[in-house]
């Protein structure tokens, strides 16, 4: 190979040849910086700076509201004097595979609330028993009874996903544990009769309403285009915007995308024909961030929005400047710095999207066993008849396991 | 195939594996039955006895053997495919989402299809043949363009086929539920007691001894019995001996009067309903199907679970599907292993790691699979047998005296 | 049932219907072509790389789409060492100092790339082929190796590297170049991203065929495919040419890692190899399997056609239509568009 030096050069020639243009256009686009030899640190840029702030907290109809305020946020810690031996908390989820980061997210959160509980309350030690899903039903079918049958585990946070949910629900429902979802926002699910099942978050009706109202009433878009993913989340939550846009939205740039896709070209030039106001996206940062950044490139200027899936700090990190005033919603109220900076301590990467519900969570099971409680039915009775402010909104829930009133916040990356 | 033959006089040194094997072979076949039912017993009861160290930890045994129980059963179809007729079909996830497509279909609530007026306690039985047939009939419209690719092509395009499935149950929203998927299929509703108010079956039976899982794993055992019966009856058939002669070239079975075409039509057929009855059951099992249960990767875990196992045994392929099912299960929630603590979560996590190695290493020292299948005699093969094994038998009694006395 | 099957089909012909759009494909030709073009010469790169395998080893190295990912983590590494930090942003190098980096990014793409590709052959395939295994042995080795590697960047590269490389979540990207149009045909923008891809890309392939058609060692590849025996006894050395193959097709595989991250920056993950490799192993089959030319043909065939079918039908099909078009090319010739013909195809 190394001796075949004339075809070599030729495809050198070439290639130089290509990335000559590269090199011309970054000049065009660049101004700055001028091929300085040791500026290869030199050239960051402003990225670090954008972040997802909350712009404000809206109803299902996109009206706004006043934030709840005045009462403070249960604490894990509680009083101190708890007393209580071997309790355990479970958490169900995808903790490998594909979907790992959403699990990983959950289980800190909970863990950190534990942590806070169990150096305050010594005479309490509460362990956290982690179930790996792998967010796949079948696997699921298989973790659900040995949770149930585990007796030390009174409470379950979990399972994570919609569809694993569906396929377990019945076994904790018959065994009577509760379940604590931080992220499953499938409206069915609460239409089962499951009396253990509380969401801990509104689901995607509330959310997915509230975003396509502010989007048509407030920031008064005439044309939006919905684009989502193939997962029951993304569908979900793109079917309620499309729904609650009416007319706005427009069926010919209604692209569909996989989850997994990196690539967007098609997507991009449909949007670009339709030449919308705004483009919505159902589904997760994995595919927003590219989605994003392709739209651009393609020239697309239109506003961006999307929901929870896509509100993590990595969204911004992987999109850059194309995220820069992106809208996002989620039914979670911002993290307090306290929390964040505790949680970047114990796990040493910011928290994520639903870390905050499964710290309330947590921390309203806490509250449970604190009291005493140590049967799993008298877990799911303190908790149905809870009503509390937590971190991120105040949890109440109504007879069928929906919180009683969600409002979603948006958020803009400035 | 294989290289070793056992009648090969020159080759005195009979492995633990031949003399079992060996000895299987000559067994009469009611002999076979009678050791085989205890043994299968046992193979039923492990998930109420939970032996200690086998039992998984972190997750249901139950529910893992029901999973290899499916495993099983496509492996013993994929084997007809890969094994016997030497067709590779990187597609056969396919014919999985069919069968379990038609059960959800036929009978989830949230499918556009169901069909209304079937008692719900047999909803589930009722869709199983519906299933089976179904993908039979799915079998014959890849196999009949198809099949006239040879090798590596048909691997591409079955792969191909097994996306398109996929795919379009994805795609397809307001025919499959799309990516929302079917819930509350069916299952079938047989022993309700106040235990267990919806029966052995449902998820939610968790009471022991008998938790859903097992009751799954039992249900295919059964079928895995019928299966293996009838695919042996078909091996020793005209057809089983087609299938030889394709595999081991195509050109000189064509040659020789072999209808080539039909009886690779066959092998497609009859795998794709064994897949078909697998997903059947998964349906009925998770009571709920989503198109990402069933990618590519899946087909080339069937896969490995046919070539692990022996491609061409049928009981080979058995022990594959149970290492493809139970290996990532083994470490997972363990705190210790033979009294030496062990982080089992920690170690869990690299399980895709380690089952990339295994795979890796064991192709490199027994690329044959754990229990390759031999060269059989399908006619008078037992006759041959035992006069193999006498003669064998007798010449390794010499040899190892020799050899004992050398060492 | 008939009943059934009439609600079934009605439900069926209404979606599809809907779906169909050609006004959406005219309005949209040229651009679609240009993207179409920029993602098939990727595809065509990768697929140079099984074709090549395939044609020396009659194997399909299913493990190529981890090497191809080891080539994104490789340049992406690359770029780190130079000194660049993820910022998710476009660096402003300057000219020269942008082809700079990026030729030394693709360099150390392709070294990595091609490493492991040639590990790969040493420790996988290697003691197979000593022991004379069958096809599907090495077809399930394949399977394992791909686990292996896709592993070991998603659990063991964040601990060996502090967190900075690997993991769940896909690199934040290093952006050298800023996507900018540079000219306009039809409705059609060319940014200067799409010039390099096709032009860098091209330019290998063409090198790579000069080098397996007007080369010693490209000669050596050749009698290896067309007759391994007659070849290793006129004194080629046979497990020479198969290391080279490997590494071929694996710096082949890390160029590709670099273009395509050029394209989507964000698509630096673990798992990010496995569906592009698919699409390539396809593209390689489309134009004959083991035939060069036909890889780059397949390539740049599939790309535009998976383009102008989500035009046509909808977004959700590009699979569909990539396979589709796969299984019907290969209805009406058997052996790919162009036939297999590295050596000469075997009977």
């Amino acid at each position: 190979m190394r001796r075949s030096t004339p075809r070599l050069a030729g495809v050198a020639l070439v290639m130089t040849a290509g990335l000559v243009l590269a090199g011309c256009s970054s000049k065009s686009t660049g101004g700055g910086g001028g091929g300085s030899t040791s500026g290869a640190t030199g050239g960051s840029s402003a990225s670090s700076s954008l972040s997802i702030q909350p712009l404000v907290q809206v109803d299902a109809t996109g009206k706004k509201v006043a934030a709840a305020g005045g009462s403070t946020a249960a604490d894990p810690a509680g009083d101190g004097s708890a007393k209580c031996s071997n309790i355990s908390i479970g958490m169900a989820g995808a903790l490998t595979g594909p979907n790992a980061a959403l699990g990983t997210n959950i289980l800190n959160g909970l863990k950190l609330a534990v942590d806070q509980h169990n150096k305050a309350n010594a005479g309490c030690q509460v362990t956290v028993k982690q179930f790996d899903t792998e967010g796949d039903p079948q696997k699921a079918t298989q973790v659900a009874p040995q949770i149930v049958s585990d007796t030390s585990v009174i409470g379950l946070l979990g399972p994570a996903f919609s569809g694993e949910t569906k396929a377990t629900g019945s076994i904790f429902n018959q065994a009577g544990l509760l379940s604590l979802t931080a992220s499953a926002t499938n409206p069915g699910l609460t239409t089962n009769g499951w009396n253990n099942f509380f969401r801990g978050l509104g689901n995607d009706n509330s959310q997915g309403g509230a975003i396509a109202s502010y989007m048509k009433d407030t920031l008064g878009y005439k044309k939006v285009c919905v684009i989502q993913d193939d997962s029951d989340y993304g569908i979900g939550l793109a079917t309620v915007v499309a729904k609650t846009l009416g007319s706005v939205a427009v069926s010919s740039c209604n692209a569909k995308v996989k989850t997994g896709d990196k690539d967007f070209s098609a997507a991009v030039q449909l949007v670009k024909d339709a030449s919308p106001d705004a483009v919505y996206y159902g589904g997760y940062y994995a595919e927003a961030a590219p989605l994003l950044s392709q739209l651009r490139q393609g020239g697309v200027t239109a506003a961006f929005a999307s929901g929870d899936g896509t509100n993590d700090p990595e969204f911004v990190k992987q999109a850059g400047d194309a995220s820069k005033g992106a809208y996002l919603t989620c039914p979670c109220g911002p993290a307090p710095d306290k929390f964040a900076a505790d949680y970047k301590a114990m796990f040493s990467v910011a928290p994520g999207v639903y870390s905050v519900e499964a710290y309330d969570l947590g921390t309203i099971m806490l509250k449970g066993i604190d009291k005493g409680i140590t049967a799993r039915g008298d877990l799911v009775k303190f908790v149905s008849s809870y009503d509390g402010a937590g971190l991120a909104k105040n949890y109440k829930w109504d007879s069928t396991g929906e919180l009683a009133s969600a409002s979603t916040w948006v958020y803009q990356v400035k | 195939m294989s290289t070793e033959t056992v009648t090969a006089p020159a080759a005195p040194h009979l492995g633990v594996g031949d003399r079992i094997r060996l000895w299987w072979d000559t067994l009469p076949r009611q002999t076979q039955w009678l050791v085989g039912i205890p043994a299968i017993v046992l193979i039923a009861l492990l998930p109420v006895l939970r032996p200690p160290v086998l039992t998984t930890v972190g997750t249901d045994f139950g529910g893992v053997l029901a999973q290899f129980g499916m495993y099983a059963l496509l492996a013993i179809g994929l084997n007809v495919v890969v094994g016997q007729a030497g067709l590779l079909d990187l597609g056969y996830v396919g014919f999985y989402a069919v069968g379990a497509y038609t059960v959800g279909l036929i009978t989830s609530p949230d499918s556009p299809w169901r069909v209304h007026g079937l008692d719900p306690h047999w909803a589930w039985l009722a869709a199983l043949p519906v299933a089976v047939a179904l993908t039979a009939i799915s079998g014959l419209i890849l196999g009949s363009p198809t099949l006239r690719l040879r090798g590596d092509y048909l691997a591409i395009v079955t792969l191909g086929f097994g996306e398109i499935v996929r795919l379009l149950a994805d795609n397809l929203s307001n025919i499959t539920g799309g990516g929302r998927g079917l819930s509350r299929i069916a299952y079938p509703v047989v022993g309700t007691s106040s235990t267990r108010p919806t029966g052995v079956f449902s998820a939610g039976n968790t009471a022991h001894p008998v938790n859903s899982g097992t009751a799954w794993f039992w249900l295919s055992l059964v079928l895995i019995v019928v299966v293996l019966t009838l695919v042996g009856n078909l091996e020793r058939s005209r057809v089983g001996r087609a299938w030889v002669a394709i595999r081991e070239d195509e050109d000189a079975a064509e040659i020789m009067g072999v209808p080539t075409f039909k009886f690779k039509l066959w092998a497609f057929l009859i795998g794709a309903s064994i897949g078909g009855l697998s997903g059947a059951l998964y349906a009925g099992q998770v009571q709920f199907v989503v198109p990402t249960t069933f990618n590519v990767i899946n087909s080339m875990l069937f896969l490995c679970a046919v070539v692990l196992g022996g491609q061409g045994n049928k009981l080979g392929v058995i022990l594959g599907a149970f290492i493809v099912v139970y290996l990532p299960n083994f470490f997972i929630g363990r705190t210790n292993l033979f009294g030496i603590p062990i982080n089992g979560n920690e170690i869990a996590n690299y399980k895709y790691l380690f089952f990339g190695v295994a795979l890796m290493v064991l192709m490199i020292f027994r690329p044959q699979g754990l229990f390759p299948a031999r060269q059989k005699l399908l006619t008078y093969g037992r006759d041959v047998y035992a006069a193999a094994r006498r003669a064998a038998t007798a010449l390794t009694h010499r040899t190892e005296e020799t050899v004992g006395e050398a060492r | 049932m008939s009943v059934l099957l009439l609600a079934g089909g009605h439900v069926l012909a209404g979606s599809m219907v809907s779906a169909f759009d050609i006004g959406a494909l005219g309005r949209n030709f040229w651009a679609l072509t240009v993207d179409g073009l920029t993602y098939g010469s990727i595809y065509a790169l990768v697929a140079v790389g099984y074709t090549l395998v395939y044609g020396v080893l009659r194997l399909i190295n299913f493990a190529h789409s981890e090497i191809f990912m080891f080539g994104m983590f490789g340049q992406y590494a690359t770029l780190m060492l130079l000194g660049f930090s993820p910022s998710g942003n476009a660096y402003q190098q300057g000219t020269l100092m942008t082809i700079v980096y990026l030729l030394v990014a693709m360099v150390g793409g392709m070294a990595v790339a091609g490493g492991a590709a040639v590990g790969l052959e040493r420790v996988a395939y290697r003691p197979l082929r000593r022991r004379g295994a069958p096809a599907l042995v090495f077809l399930i080795t394949a399977i394992g190796a791909s686990f292996v590697l896709q592993e070991f960047v998603h659990f063991v590269l964040p601990k060996l590297t502090g967190g900075n490389l690997g993991g769940v979540n896909a690199q934040q990207p290093i952006r050298l170049v800023q996507a900018t149009a540079q000219f306009h045909f039809g409705n059609a923008t060319v940014n200067n991203v799409e010039i390099v891809i096709v032009v860098a890309a091209l330019g290998l392939a063409f090198a790579t065929d000069r080098f397996i058609n007007a080369t010693k060692f490209g000669r050596g590849i050749r009698a290896v495919a067309q007759d391994p025996v007659t070849a290793t006894l006129m004194g080629v050395s046979r497990e020479r040419v198969i290391m080279l193959t490997f590494l071929v097709g694996g710096l082949l595989a890390g160029a590709a890692g670099l273009l395509y991250t050029l394209r989507v920056p964000s698509g630096i993950l673990y798992s990010g190899g496995f569906i592009l490799g698919i699409k390539a192993f396809a593209a390689a089959v489309l134009g004959g399997i083991g035939n060069l030319r036909g890889a780059l043909l397949g390539g740049l065939l599939l790309g535009v056609m998976e383009l102008y079918g989500q035009a046509l039908f909808g977004t959700e099909w590009r699979d569909v239509v990539a396979f589709v078009l796969l299984i019907l090319v290969l209805m009406f010739r058997p052996t790919g568009i162009l036939g297999e013909s590295l050596g000469r195809a075997r009977a």
